[in-house]
């Protein structure tokens, strides 16, 4: 499929921020299952961009102003097209062992309830495995906007019954981890059948499974990723795969507002042409 | 020099000053207070109006008395600039550059801090008024270490900058509060009562001798604006706090090279200084006068912040 | 029994001095009566006056307590310390080489040295800095090697101290304490100077800066901040070293690179000593919370453009899980037999080893993994019958938590008791060493800390140790 992407964060200020850093995680990489094409980052005021890529394989954008501001907007656009692989990442530079995303981290640590949670799989073997987790996650989690923040652990999401996309991968991945299956984060984007507008992007995650690779769980939506999604950047949780982390100083207190657009282009191109 | 310890020691001057300025405006109100009064309101009055000085008016409420103003401005842990704040947030910030301090000056300023357990929170008035001696021992025992032992560089021009820059906002505020005495119109003007305020105000500025030797004349309303407007010799007055803010920048930018914001204001409220008569400052009012001394002498405040301590 | 420094033995100083300790026994017998405690008492008042304090952590009253100061010297003779020099440059050599293959190639992991699950899934491994090559290749600039001795040559590593060693501060105010004390001992001992450490480690710095920092490089020591417990260390290095000591507000990056802030505008930092842990250094990549930290400083680093020292992800290689394979990590990278020893360890991950442990707590000294400065340790012999049980339920619930090893019979060198009188008290040692491309080098010294209570091996200054000054013999 053709996806055409339009993202814009927008970080607003009590007062004129001196300075502002901030590391973006906003690029997607080209892979055989995605092709990046004709893409951007611009930002709404002077400031200095540099490119690099984490040990993730992520490619990350550290971003500095030059003077004053108030606000600050960064869009990235452009185009992925993107093919089926049934939830199974093609083979990359991985640059870190699967053993890596074993680890704990603050947000999926392995809390009493997870551990329960997901002791009732672990007899199935692992891919098995992995997909009751999926299922029983979507069950379990209701998608709710605005019950959580971003500092809500998977327990404490597992106990709350309610979240959203990020907070559903966080308690896959803990029950993954603590079952002895390497899982990490993705965040990424998902091309929806209902509406091109969203509030945020997407979130989900892959877990290792011998023998086939990384294998994508949405448990969001109770699916494994296709050719509607594009993935963007993995970590070992959120906060490895956030899209923008940053300070500001002088700026005082700070609001953000995001405008997504995800649409597929061959059919804007079908609809043009009829 | 790191911009954080330039910023500790100016705020260390700064709050050295601020403690001083405290116990004077309080030893002088309880002298004002003691006065006979003119009707049932008067104590309350004078005991507002040390709020007033101390740039926190409505702190208290409608009807302030000695206690809770004692108390609030000398020791209340509500009152971020209490006298004891004052004196816990000068040690703190030296304590965090104490490499930047001589011995003498660490011990002065950790021994007034240390003191504060010792004095306690005397309630009785004489004992209040001995601490109050105290503490003004404490901040000239400061002063004294600062001047004699701190090498001159940077950090002594920070130190002092903050010091200039706070009692020039003490004196304007305290003028302000006081300046319907000094107005020459008014019902009351010259009677023996004026004449008890006008003394005390300047001895809240320790300037009733200084007074005498430069006007050799009795205590006028105009003169002592005069005297602590514009008068160069009287070390409170905003003219010498002004002097000693443009002889600190200067400094600072001698030893770095380097001219700014900061130096171009406070030369620019100079040159205004030299051309001033009070006689023209009453006449556009000494209240709007004062108003615009303290605005400009916060912008001067935020101009240095952004030009080193930032 | 234990091994005594001066006397050989553990009894009552009597005839028999090693070589190193007789010329303190000859001046020993020459002093006046009360001469040492007398100069204890000056010590502290001393001490006391500069203001040489610690925080004590979870002290109900947060007090600044002073370590206590134990005016007799311990003494190593040249020989002696020959060896263990020798063996230290080895094993932080080794340390260095580990530290750069785990975040590169992973050759000891393929070779199956470790188990690669071990560091790979290490809390302190660090995942940010794989494939990363920090500047001029060193990893652990400043190492403090934890050292016990039993035996006339027989030495224990216990600990690699690979992330921010602390201690350093005493072994140079330690020295300047007893040259001031007793300037007529020294007069008579050819003591290796520990004054120069500060020049040493400045010249480690700058050799450790990035290259495009020229020949003059900019060098902070970045400290959490006065309510530390190790802040006086940190003012006092930056100050030896002559340069500032910074907080991480001082500090900001821009296009890549790190400045400071000063009162003349941005300065350009080329080398970071910093006392703060990973965790906090960079809220853009590690703890979001961390206010000690400075954003982006890790895009500066993995740029090449800022010298961290030590280096971050170095606690992989001091984990007490790690340690038990150092042996076989120097064979691997140095190709030769470890000169220092590693205490044998019972790690209690493997079945049998915690089959072992279980069956002898009674004899074993139990430490927790991720456990420091002497807390969630079991020490068996010490230990009571309560206590046992308490850590054996600990041990069956989580064995991957812990390591179990023979309690040391750890030397004993003469100390000033209670009354006055010079007695046997249990010492360790943590030397320090530093590393550039220049080479490892090891300060002629040390941190001696010593258990002052009879009988008692815990010597850490949070519960009841003291220091002494440590002298290293030129012959």
């Amino acid at each position: 499929m053709r996806i055409q992407i339009d993202h814009a964060t927008t970080y607003a200020y009590d007062r004129a921020a001196r300075f502002i850093i901030q590391r973006l995680r906003l690029t997607p990489r080209s892979s055989e299952a995605q092709q990046v094409r004709n893409w951007s980052v611009e930002t709404d005021v002077d400031a200095r961009l540099r490119r690099s890529e984490d040990a993730f394989g992520n490619i990350v954008h550290t971003l500095y102003t030059e003077q004053p501001t108030q606000g600050l907007t960064v869009r990235v656009t452009g185009e992925v097209i993107t093919s089926d692989t049934g939830g199974v990442v093609p083979p990359d530079q991985e640059t870190l062992s699967p053993l890596v995303f074993l680890r704990d981290t603050p947000l999926t640590r392995p809390e009493k309830l997870i551990s329960v949670f997901a002791s009732e799989f672990s007899a199935h073997p692992p891919l098995d495995r992995m997909h009751r987790l999926m299922a029983a996650i979507h069950g379990s989690v209701a998608f709710e906007v605005g019950v959580t923040t971003p500092t809500h652990t998977a327990g404490e999401v597992l106990a709350l019954g309610r979240g959203v996309c990020q907070d559903h991968a966080h308690v896959f991945i803990a029950c993954a981890r603590q079952t002895g299956v390497p899982a990490r984060y993705v965040s990424g984007h998902l091309l929806r059948r209902d509406t091109e507008d969203q509030e945020a992007a997407h979130a989900w995650a892959e877990a290792w499974i011998e023998g086939l690779g990384w294998v994508g769980f949405d448990p969001a939506n109770g699916v494994c990723p296709t050719d509607r999604y594009v993935r963007v950047a993995t970590g070992l949780d959120y906060l490895g795969a956030a899209p923008v982390r940053g300070a500001s100083y002088g700026g005082g207190g700070e609001s953000l507002a995001v405008r997504l657009s995800v649409r597929d282009a061959d059919v804007q191109q079908r609809q043009q042409q009829a | 020099m790191l911009s954080r310890t330039a910023d500790a020691l100016y705020w260390t001057g700064r709050y050295i000053e601020r403690a001083d300025f405290l116990a004077r405006i309080l030893e002088a109100t309880i002298r004002l207070a003691a006065i006979p009064t003119r009707g049932d309101g008067d104590a309350e009055t004078v005991w507002a109006s040390a709020l007033a000085c101390a740039s926190v008016p409505k702190a208290l409420g409608r009807s302030p008395t000695e206690k809770s103003v004692r108390d609030f401005l000398a020791f209340s842990p509500d009152n971020a600039s209490s006298i004891t704040a004052c004196i816990t947030r000068a040690r703190t910030n030296a304590r965090s550059v104490r490499t930047a301090l001589t011995t003498e000056l660490w011990e002065a300023i950790n021994g007034a801090w240390n003191g504060l357990a010792e004095q306690g929170q005397p309630t009785r008035r004489d004992d209040f008024t001995r601490f109050l001696e105290w503490v003004k021992a404490m901040t000239l025992a400061v002063e004294g270490a600062t001047s004699r032992t701190m090498l001159r560089n940077d950090g002594y021009y920070f130190l002092r900058l903050g010091a200039a820059i706070e009692r020039a906002d003490n004196t304007a505020r305290l003028l302000d509060v006081k300046y319907h005495l000094l107005l020459p119109e008014g019902e009351r003007v010259g009677g023996q009562l004026d004449y008890f305020q006008w003394t005390t105000l300047l001895r809240e500025v320790s300037a009733l001798t200084a007074y005498r030797w430069v006007y050799r004349d009795s205590v006028k309303p105009w003169l002592v604006a005069d005297l602590l407007v514009l008068n160069r010799q009287m070390p409170r007055s905003l003219a010498s706090c002004q002097t000693s803010i443009v002889h600190y920048l200067e400094l600072l930018a001698g030893d770095y090279g380097r001219r700014g914001p900061a130096q171009r204001l406070a030369a620019d409220r100079m040159r205004r200084f030299d051309n001033s008569r009070i006689e023209s400052i009453f006449q556009a009012g000494l209240h709007e006068y004062i108003l615009a001394f303290l605005a400009e002498n916060g912008r001067l405040a935020q101009a240095i912040q952004d030009q080193y301590l930032a | 029994m234990a091994f005594d420094e001066m006397s050989g033995e553990a009894s009552a100083y009597g005839t028999h001095v090693r070589e190193s300790y007789r010329g303190l026994a000859r001046w020993l017998a020459e002093a006046p009566e009360g001469l040492l405690q007398a100069r204890s008492r000056q010590a502290e008042l001393f001490f006391r006056r500069m203001g040489i304090t610690f925080a004590v952590y979870g002290d109900a009253e947060s007090s600044e307590r002073l370590i206590p100061f134990d005016v007799a010297p311990r003494i190593i003779g040249a020989a002696e310390w020959a060896g263990l020099e020798a063996g230290l440059i080895q094993r932080v050599a080794a340390i260095n080489l580990f530290l750069a293959d785990i975040y590169g190639p992973q050759e000891c992991l393929k070779a199956g040295v470790l188990p690669a699950e071990l560091v790979l899934t290490n809390p302190h491994y660090c995942p940010e800095m794989q494939g990363q090559r920090p500047p001029r290749g060193i990893w652990v600039q400043i190492a403090g090697v934890d050292l016990v001795r039993t035996g006339e040559d027989d030495f224990y590593v216990l600990e690699d101290n690979c992330r921010t060693p602390s201690g350093v501060s005493y072994m140079l105010e330690n020295r300047e304490m007893m040259m001031r004390l007793f300037p007529d001992l020294f007069a008579d001992y050819p003591v290796r100077p520990v004054e120069t450490y500060a020049d040493m480690l400045l010249a480690s710095l700058r050799a450790c800066a990035p290259e495009a920092a020229g020949a003059d490089p900019t060098i902070v020591v970045l400290t959490p901040g006065p309510f530390n417990s190790a802040y006086y260390e940190h003012s006092f290095l930056a100050d030896k070293l002559g340069v500032e000591l910074v907080e991480g507000r001082d500090l900001f990056v821009d296009d890549g690179k790190v400045f400071m802030r000063t009162t003349e505008g941005r300065q350009r930092v080329d080398v970071v000593y910093r006392r703060i842990d990973d965790d906090f250094l960079d809220p853009l990549t590690f703890r979001p919370d961390s206010a000690l930290g400075v954003p982006g400083l890790m895009a500066a680093y993995q740029a090449g453009a800022v010298t961290l020292a030590n280096a971050v992800g170095t606690g992989v290689a001091d984990d007490k899980a790690v340690y038990t394979y150092m042996p076989e990590i120097i064979r691997f990278f140095t190709g030769e037999e470890p000169i220092l020893n590693n205490v044998p360890t019972w790690r209690c991950r493997e079945p049998e080893a915690l089959k072992y442990t279980l069956a002898h707590l009674e004899e074993l000294v139990v430490k927790e993994v991720g456990g420091s400065g002497g807390y969630g340790m079991l020490v068996g012999p010490a230990a009571s019958k309560s206590e046992i049980e308490t850590f054996r339920r600990r041990l069956i619930d989580d064995p991957d938590e812990f390591i179990a090893q023979p309690t040391l019979a750890l030397s004993t060198a003469p100390t000033l008791d209670r009354n006055g009188e010079l007695a046997p008290r249990h010492v360790d040692l943590r030397p320090f060493v530093l590393s550039s491309p220049e080479g490892v080098k090891v300060a002629p010294g040390g941190l001696t800390r010593v258990a002052l209570k009879e009988g008692s091996l815990v010597v850490n200054s949070s519960q009841g140790g003291g220091t002494k000054d440590t002298w290293v013999l030129d012959v």
